[in-house]
């Protein structure tokens, strides 16, 4: 495939949320050693709620489809990630909107915006054990890859999350609940940066 | 995992019905979204009062909600902050043209969502103010974390605010008595045993029968240390010494001292607790002019408990005394 177009976000959601479902119990299992254990369920919740949101009536367009599940993910999966995921999702559909296709160029920008607004509610930065530490990485690897085909850059930008989220097992947490674990949160993946990178990875198996 | 529930994913539900049913007269349970609000709001002319968090915690927040203490309450998913919605319509189903206090304890997501319902409020044109509680010294290295967490002293603050509000203190008022019962409180926890969060199905950490965690939160996460079990006085020390050192509490200070259990502690044990405690307090000059003993902010099953002290000005002393009728927590009304 060489753009996104309604019909390929749509696909990804789904695919996502076929995901989230599948490995709830390994991120739940990442949230108990430096959380509360509670990650996987509140993820798959959002995705089956968006889901059944988008299946009931399909969104017009793009940005439609974002806003729906941003919305829902803030009302359904609470805690941190709901607000921070919400955001990130309601924050591509503004980049998206008018759209009917995304180039890697386009992409590169929806991401961007979503993580602006991460950053914005959550305040974090790379190297703080987040989920950032696999969407910064992701967005640069896509920018590197800019000029090349989207299933390509998208590829690129997959490995480069699962990078960054393996790379958060040494780290000592410094925002979030696993923080609270000072030098004893060290040693373990985080669950946000792991859920961060499955979506990327279901977003890259959606467009190649 | 056993558990008195029926399916894991109707508990919520579940316990809302069960408190519907069992205190209609003084609490309105409402769904979707979910939130319990006071059976007479809104109040008019008063300023509403509006806690929330993850469930598990019982009785708070749901068990405090009824005159003279707070106007709504918000549950989340078991250990989860509830959503933006929620808080939102439960601000507009208790605002009565007064204002309303957020009081949100200090967690990532519990900070974001009232954050967000506030937005949300404020553009219906209700007034929102928002105190956020963190009491826990457990936290030592705040600049690296998301900062002291917000424990025990957050039922504390609400039943004073509670009082505040039912005499018809302002927004601005209630706002920095909230504060200030904050910035006097100081709390300490310890778990004998881990708890078990029914969707996990199994307890969130391991701890081997002769250890115990010093300085654990209410979410079931670990704290900050483990160590060789070792007496109840012997703990009691091992949480006061913190506590009062943190503030810090000098002698002649009047304190509320708060023994709470974490949920599966008996309140056999917790008397055990308090007299060491207050003999602790007592030994340091303190003056414990309140107490408060019992399971108030627990963390689901698990055993253990937390030990809070409130340095109490008159005001704070007034309204600690002043009249209340929740489902948890009624004194002469």
């Amino acid at each position: 495939m060489s753009n996104l177009d309604v019909g390929a976000a749509t696909e990804w959601i789904k695919k996502s949320a076929d995901v989230l479902n599948v490995e709830k119990k390994r991120l739940t299992e990442l949230d108990a050693a430096i959380g509360d254990s509670d990650h996987g369920e509140n993820m798959a919740r959002g995705f089956n709620a968006v889901t059944a949101k988008i299946g009931a009536a399909a969104p017009a367009d793009m940005a439609a489809l974002f806003k729906t599940v941003g919305m829902t993910l803030i009302t359904t999966v609470g805690g941190a990630s709901g607000p921070l995921y919400g955001t990130f999702f309601l924050e591509i559909g503004k980049k998206t909107a008018g759209k009917a296709e995304l180039d890697t160029l386009a992409w590169a920008d929806a991401l961007d915006a979503g993580i602006a607004g991460i950053v914005m509610r959550g305040k974090a930065e790379l190297n703080d054990k987040t989920m950032l530490d696999a969407l910064l990485p992701a967005a640069k690897a896509l920018r590197d890859n800019a000029a090349k085909p989207l299933a390509e850059a998208a590829d690129a930008s997959a490995a480069s999350a699962e990078a960054g989220m393996a790379a958060t097992i040494p780290l000592v947490a410094r925002k979030g609940r696993a923080s609270y674990l000072g030098e004893r949160s060290a040693g373990h993946q985080d669950p946000g940066a792991t859920s961060a990178s499955l979506l990327l990875r279901a977003f890259a198996d959606t467009v190649k | 995992m056993k558990k008195l529930i029926n399916k894991v994913e109707d508990i919520l539900s579940e316990v809302l019905d069960g408190m519907a049913a069992a205190h209609g007269d003084l609490i309105r349970v409402n769904k979707e979204p979910a939130y319990v609000v006071r059976a007479d709001a809104p109040v008019k002319g008063k300023v509403a009062i509006v806690s929330g968090g993850g469930s598990g915690h019982e009785p708070m927040h749901g068990g405090f909600v009824g005159k003279g203490m707070l106007d709504g309450a918000c549950p989340g998913a078991i250990f989860t902050s509830p959503t933006p919605d929620q808080m939102y319509e439960a601000a507009k189903a208790v605002d009565g043209g007064a204002g309303v206090l957020f009081i949100v304890k200090n967690y990532t997501g519990d900070v974001m969502n009232f954050e967000m319902a506030a937005d949300l409020a404020k553009e219906d044109g209700i007034t929102v103010k928002s105190v956020v509680i963190d009491d826990d010294v457990a936290v030592q290295d705040s600049t690296w974390t998301a900062g002291r967490r917000g424990v025990a002293t957050t039922v504390l603050a609400e039943k004073i605010v509670g009082a505040a509000a039912e005499d018809g203190k302002s927004l601005d008022e209630l706002a920095d008595l909230c504060a200030r019962v904050n910035a006097n409180g100081r709390t300490m926890g310890m778990a004998l045993t881990s708890c078990t969060v029914p969707a996990n199905g199994k307890p969130s950490f391991d701890l081997p029968e002769d250890e115990m965690e010093i300085g654990i939160g209410i979410h079931g996460e670990p704290g900050r240390r483990r160590e060789k079990l070792k007496s109840a006085d012997e703990i009691v020390e091992e949480l006061m010494t913190p506590v009062i050192e943190d503030l810090p509490f000098k002698a002649g200070d009047q304190v509320l001292l708060f023994v709470n259990g974490m949920g599966a502690t008996p309140l056999i044990e917790l008397y055990i607790v308090y007299r060491k405690a207050a003999e602790f307090a007592e030994k340091h000059g303190l003056k414990v002019v309140r107490h408060f003993i019992g399971s108030y902010i627990t963390s689901l099953d698990m055993a253990g408990t937390s030990i809070t002290l409130l340095k109490l000005d008159d005001e704070m002393l007034k309204y600690w005394d002043a009249p209340v009728l929740t489902p948890a927590l009624r004194s002469k009304i």
